[in-house]
């Protein structure tokens, strides 16, 4: 067998064999999980949402191209994961944002809170939501200015350019019910999407499809968004505008960034803890923060900051939700 | 109810390849190569010399040692000298090298015919030890210290999970020679003194399962189906899922009541008891895409792998990689002219397009490697501080040293990341530095002892 004596053999540790699983394949599937309420987006909210949500994925994705061409690393801008930070931050914002300032923000977010971090897997911040802050700070106006819509209340032409949230925050909960035409009016139009706010939040039951797909592959733990969700819909109920246990917890849990970022967000595998329990602890915190806020806070939205407070601590948590060692003892 | 364990993967199982296939007896070559280190203890020291006539079963390597586990000729013939030879655990190590002659013959009164039901534990452990029988499944712990346990056991447990994908010996094992099988685990319940001996199977392998129960009939012993899972087989995982126990962390089988032996080694035990056999062959699983003819071969120790393929119909296709064991634990090799050892379970030649994968790149928290680790662990965390050079890290706060080395965080990583490599990184680092110390200290010891 001298034929076999002088073959060459491939040296590595174990294992041999791999499954067939990659990031770039997780990264397209979360962004395929996008595309229902991306195109809803389009057609909601009309031309000005194709063309942001555009915008943020090319200056994504070529942020982050250059940035690695610039600095002779390895390219990976076409893996996916630039592209969900463009079309998350354009879809976390008002359809009517000028383009320029996507763009701004799609490159602050792969530049500042990505790439300098070291690139994927090493950003202790959700990118998108890092953008999207960036430009919360520096163009106020712009950020808060949302479509013009009809007013279902006066059965009249009035208009009305403000979210539910906003209507909650400045009018209160009777207004609000109004604006819709009453309660089950709204709870309809929040289910499906066709009410005010930013590009891509609107459709819970599009968000909620994607959202699912994410959860039946594996890619996402239910628990997360479930449990983000239900401590956003009971602290809402538990500290309601009448006294305790008044609040509406359907329309809180459909309102605002909520069912994006607690589906979309909060399930960023690189900003979150890697442990089930640790995983809980974020969705409470995440959750309870956004209920600080909107009922506490100067803003009528806290999905995004929640959860960029919730990711810095997310070093924290894991360091204190380490998975028991076998044979260590205690309960399983 | 199929039991079974936290984490844990399910991969492509290979089994196809060569599960049908009836083990098939492989004559001697013309040369055997037998490696004087074959088990976890000290090296054997040969009792044979270049020139010396050999025959099958003769001791050839024994050592002093209390861990350790003799030697035989595993076929008659003449020694043609003793010299390193490429070994698949390590580089190189001393070997017997045999040209076997056309007699093969046993050594003389050999093999006995004995009742161990007559037999008193005493000769029957000796029978183990003289036979120098080991942990067959890979482990290669010396049997015989295993069945001497310091601490009271009181149940027994036949590994017959055989999970790491490709290997098939141990199927073929317990589907051709049950009764084989069940009389040793009888001699190992009466040695041991235990009530309760379970034979774990993966319900993979429903016709092994039968066999298996078939033969057990009118005996004490159980057999237990267990959820096909990797790594199923691991000792551990084994006996939480068989007797609901623990091992603690740092401990062994027998501080939870418990012994785990191989369904091969129990076979060779048999052997060892009844016939009065040394451990001289074993049943290799020889596979892999780019095996011509994948098989089950009963085979010589000392067999080199190049011979054993060649018994295969060498080889269909070009193979990246030449591993000695299975694909998730087992190790590459450089050469094919390594020899079978007590030990291996199995020899796959695979090409690129199974062990092929992408570049490695940064871990992205997935967690997925979490979800998998059997043991509790956080692997990517270990790999990264690993790769950071932060081996204190790894080893006081991720518990590094209760890595059991499966490989189930570094199959499923979708950022290929070479996470086992990594961990064994550490693990050497580690295990040097307590040498140091350990070293440092004895010699504290002695300059204080001579003031």
């Amino acid at each position: 067998m001298s034929e076999m004596r002088e073959r060459q053999y491939t040296i590595s540790a174990s294992p041999h064999i791999r499954d067939d699983e990659t990031v770039s394949h997780i990264m397209w599937q979360v962004n395929a999980a996008l595309l229902p309420a991306a195109l809803f987006a389009i057609w909601w909210f009309g031309f000005p949402a194709l063309i942001n949500m555009l915008t943020g994925v090319v200056f994504a994705v070529g942020a982050e191209y250059v940035w690695q061409r610039a600095l002779k690393r390895p390219v990976t801008a076409f893996d996916g994961s630039a592209c969900i930070t463009g079309l998350l931050l354009a879809m976390s914002m008002s359809p009517l944002l000028p383009p320029y300032m996507v763009a701004i923000g799609s490159v602050l977010a792969i530049v500042v809170a990505k790439q300098s971090m070291g690139g994927l897997g090493f950003n202790i911040f959700n990118p998108a939501h890092i953008g999207r802050a960036a430009l919360m700070v520096s163009w106020p106006v712009a950020m808060t200015t949302w479509s013009k819509m009809q007013d279902m209340s006066a059965g009249v032409d009035a208009m009305t350019s403000a979210t539910p949230l906003n209507i909650l925050k400045l009018q209160g909960y009777d207004a609000l019910v109004n604006t819709f035409g009453g309660q089950a009016a709204m709870y309809w139009q929040m289910f499906i999407g066709t009410r005010n706010g930013s590009l891509g939040e609107t459709s819970t039951v599009l968000l909620l499809a994607g959202g699912l797909y994410l959860v039946a592959k594996g890619y996402v733990n239910w628990i997360v968004p479930a449990v983000m969700m239900a401590t956003v819909g009971v602290l809402t109920f538990v500290f309601g505008p009448a006294g305790l246990f008044t609040g509406d917890p359907l329309f809180h849990m459909m309102a605002g960034g909520l069912v994006l970022g607690a589906f979309f967000m909060a399930t960023d595998m690189v900003t979150i803890p890697m442990t089930v329990k640790g995983q809980v602890i974020f969705a409470v915190g995440a959750g309870a923060i956004t209920v600080l806020i909107r009922l506490a806070g100067g803003y009528p939205e806290g999905v995004c900051y929640s959860i960029l407070l919730m990711n810095a601590v997310t070093p924290l948590i894991d360091r204190f939700t380490k998975p028991r060692i076998f044979g260590a003892g205690g309960d399983k | 109810m199929f039991k079974s364990f936290w984490g844990g993967i399910h991969p492509q199982d290979g089994k196809a390849l060569a599960k049908d296939k009836p083990i098939e007896e492989m004559a001697p070559p013309a040369e055997l190569v037998v490696p004087l280190s074959q088990h976890i203890g000290a090296p054997c020291t040969p009792c044979v010399k270049a020139g010396d006539l050999v025959k099958r079963g003769q001791l050839i390597g024994t050592s002093p040692a209390f861990m350790h586990a003799d030697i035989h000729a595993p076929a008659s013939g003449k020694v043609v000298r003793i010299e390193e030879r490429p070994h698949s655990g390590r580089v190189s190590c001393p070997a017997v090298v045999i040209a076997c002659d056309a007699e093969d013959v046993w050594v003389d009164g050999l093999p006995l015919s004995r009742d161990w039901k007559a037999m008193t534990d005493e000769e029957i452990l000796s029978a183990i030890q003289s036979a120098g029988i080991v942990g067959m499944g890979g482990a290669t712990f010396p049997a015989h210290i295993k069945l001497k346990p310091s601490k009271p056991v009181d149940i027994l447990i036949l590994n017959g999970a055989e999970c790491e994908p490709y290997l098939t010996a141990d199927y073929r094992l317990m589907l051709e020679e049950p009764a084989h099988i069940v009389e040793g685990v009888q001699i190992l319940a009466k040695v041991l003194g235990v009530k309760r001996s379970v034979i774990g199977i993966e319900d993979n392998k429903p016709e092994a399962i039968a066999a298996l129960e078939k033969a057990c009939a009118g005996t004490a012993i159980e057999v237990m189906a267990l959820k096909t899972k990797y790594p199923q087989g691991a000792e551990k995982m084994l006996i939480k899922v068989i007797a609901g126990r623990e091992v603690p962390m740092g401990g062994l089988p027998m501080d939870v009541g418990a012994v785990v032996q191989n369904v091969g080694t129990v076979a060779a035990i048999d052997d060892a008891v009844v016939r009065g056999l040394p451990l001289t062959e074993r049943i290799t699983t020889v596979s892999g895409d780019a095996i011509a003819e994948p098989k089950n071969l009963r085979v010589r120790i000392g067999t080199k792998f190049s011979d054993a393929i060649a018994f295969c119909g060498g080889l269909r296709e070009e193979p990246d990689k030449l591993i000695a064991g299975g694909p998730m634990m087992g190790m590459a090799q450089t050469t094919a002219e390594v020899p079978i050892m007590k030990g291996s379970s199995g020899i796959l030649a695979l090409t690129r397009k199974i062990t092929e994968h992408g570049p490695e790149m940064n871990c992205i928290r997935c967690g997925r490697c979490v979800k998998a680790c059997p043991m509790g662990l956080v692997p990517s965390m270990l790999s990264i501080l690993s790769e950071r050079q932060d081996f204190a890290a790894c080893r006081d706060e991720y518990g590094l040293m209760n890595c059991v080395e499966c490989g189930c965080c570094t199959y499923v990583c979708p950022a290929k990341r070479n996470i086992v490599q990594y961990i064994k990184n550490a693990k050497g680092f580690v295990r040097a530095e307590m040498a140091k110390a350990k070293a440092k200290a004895e010699a504290q010891q002695k300059e204080g002892g001579a003031k």
